[in-house]
């Protein structure tokens, strides 16, 4: 079953077409790459699935149409985001970011059973709770961005470019809890510019080249393509 | 009498009121980047209310006590400038949300000539009388005087700040109200409406301001259509002051404004050798609002316009 189906999704920027068309899907369960060079409309894409941008086409999400609907009500259903650049509320704590995560829900209980996961998933945040996330390191502030997303509990987890900027270790780190929490059940759509970090974590992968979908295959297929090692692995 | 203590004792009293008033500017501007012009014909609204209902409760002659009067007005007013915050905010502010920021400003002006015209038709031209129903006794302290409408003003006021300061600090509400200061599309991204959380900051500046007007009035047992308009100018410098956008910084600014106010009026005639008399109060508020927008325009506490800039 598919948890997310894009139909010719577009987006576009005042005269300048972003997104030309993408149809793209996420079965249930499953950890899908999107990769592609700078501006390619990865991150249009992103944004137009979760509310954020007036798209065209059409956003399925458990088989009912939510295009254009505001991001706010895609979350009470499921669909969280970590947006690229993180997002972290910098005046606020890390433990007030959490919260901020868990907004849309009631029980109290069981969203501090959640923090303490994530406080499990990364150390370093719980040694920070009360200190505002402005002062966090761009890697905190990635596990933030994720540990926040997390706290709504989402069926589908869309994440920006996670990679972006970090040290290697850091990254070795985030993609460890990302592959975890894919473990743990939740759906991920992973955009990212490390193809290679991409695709052996996903299941599946989609190329996109100036908005569009230019191939897309297993990870793995992927992965020894020719095409995808030239262009996008270095080689 | 001592002269000073006296000073600073008003100065509390004025800078309270302008605190009241100024946490409703910087709540907005904290959110929308929006300067609220129409907030001081808010507080005026809410005088009026006030009066109308006091008038017709001691006019019934049902003889409620005086307290209960006042309770009675005072929430009718609240319940009345809640819904006029609401109404102005989704009839002249939505619909200009993504629009160049000059449009906003404008109709914000424009509401608040129509909301001070609108007063005049319902309410008057002429000074109206307020009600007192707090006793104007006045108490001595250390050589100075205050009445106990003072009194209220300075504990009701102080009571509101702090409530404020818990619901914003330690409330789902208040917390998605500063995420939603910091950044509306991630705030929207965990499921904050955002809209909602502008209509409730539209409100419950809109409930400070109401109370504001009823202090104001009770102090001075006086209220006008024009009343709104000087002291939301003094409280939006009050909220520059402290730093507009900050919550603790229009606490701040409010009452060291009415205190440079209250201060500079009691002096202003010695130092000037009677050449400026104490109704030149006002230059004060303006003369502080130039001084800060040269030297300091992020205020005492702000940092929001820099960031911003
Ligand atoms: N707000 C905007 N206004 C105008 N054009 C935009 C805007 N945002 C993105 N674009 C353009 O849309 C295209 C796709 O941008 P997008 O951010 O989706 O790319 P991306 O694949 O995420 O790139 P990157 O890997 O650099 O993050 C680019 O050409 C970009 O310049
Ligand atoms: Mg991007």
């Amino acid at each position: 079953m598919n948890l997310l189906e894009l139909k010719s999704l577009k987006v576009a920027y005042g005269g300048i077409n972003a997104v030309k068309g993408v149809d793209l899907r996420v079965g249930a369960g499953e950890m899908v790459a999107l990769i592609g060079a700078n501006g390619a409309g990865k991150t249009s894409t992103l944004k137009a699935i979760c509310g954020m941008l007036h798209h065209g086409g059409r956003v399925l999400y458990r088989g009912e149409d939510v295009s254009n609907q505001p991001s706010h009500e895609l979350v009470a259903r499921g669909l969280a985001m970590v947006p690229e650049g993180r997002g972290v509320f910098g005046r606020l704590t890390v433990a007030e970011n959490l919260e901020m995560g868990a907004y849309i829900r009631r029980d109290a209980r069981a969203i501090r059973d959640d923090m303490d996961h994530v406080y499990k998933l990364f150390p370093r945040l719980a040694e920070r709770r009360r200190q505002t996330a402005g002062t966090l390191s761009g890697g905190e502030q990635q596990m933030l961005a994720i540990g926040r997303a997390l706290m709504s509990q989402p069926k589908l987890l869309l994440l920006d470019e996670p990679s972006m900027g970090l040290a290697p270790m850091m990254v070795e780190k985030i993609f460890e809890v990302v592959r975890q929490v894919s473990a743990e059940g939740v759906t991920v759509l992973l955009v990212e510019q490390n193809a290679k970090l991409a695709l052996e974590a996903a299941n599946r992968g989609y190329v996109m080249e100036s908005g569009e979908i230019t191939l897309t295959d297993d990870a793995r297929a992927l992965l020894d393509n020719p095409q995808v090692r030239q262009a996008y692995l270095g080689e | 009498m001592d002269i000073f203590l006296q000073q600073v004792l008003n100065g509390l009293v004025l800078g309270s009121v302008y605190a009241l008033v100024a946490l409703g500017y910087t709540m907005v501007y904290g959110i929308l980047g929006l300067i609220n012009f129409a907030h001081g014909e808010v507080v005026m609204i809410g005088a009026m209310v006030a009066l109308t209902v006091m008038n017709a409760l001691l006019g019934a002659a049902v003889g409620l006590p005086p307290s209960l009067v006042l309770a009675l007005a005072t929430a009718t007013a609240i319940a009345v400038c809640m819904a006029l915050a609401f109404s102005i905010e989704r009839v002249a502010y939505r619909p200009l949300r993504r629009a160049p920021r000059l449009a906003p400003l404008i109709t914000a002006i424009g509401m608040s000539i129509l909301l001070q015209n609108l007063a005049m038709m319902i309410w008057g031209r002429q000074y109206r009388t307020f009600p007192s129903v707090i006793p104007v006794t006045p108490h001595s302290i250390g050589g100075a005087s205050i009445t106990d409408v003072q009194i209220v003003i300075i504990v009701v006021s102080a009571a509101i700040m702090a409530g404020l300061l818990l619901l914003v600090q330690y409330t789902r509400l208040g917390r998605a109200m500063r995420a939603t200061a910091e950044n509306p599309t991630v705030a929207g991204l965990m499921g904050v409406n955002i809209n909602r959380i502008i209509s409730a900051t539209f409100v419950i500046g809109a409930a400070l301001a109401a109370v504001a007007g009823v202090l104001v009035a009770a102090n001075y047992s006086i209220a006008h259509y024009s009343m709104g308009f000087m002291l939301g100018l003094k409280a939006f410098t009050a909220a520059v002051l402290g730093g507009i956008g900050n919550l603790a910084g229009a606490m701040l600014g409010g009452l060291l404004l009415g205190l440079i106010e209250s201060i500079g009026a009691g002096y202003i005639s010695d130092v000037s050798g009677g050449f400026f008399g104490s109704h030149y109060q006002d230059v004060f508020a303006f003369l502080v609002l130039v001084l800060v927008l040269v030297f300091r325009p992020t205020g005492i506490m702000g940092e929001r316009v820099a960031e911003r800039a």
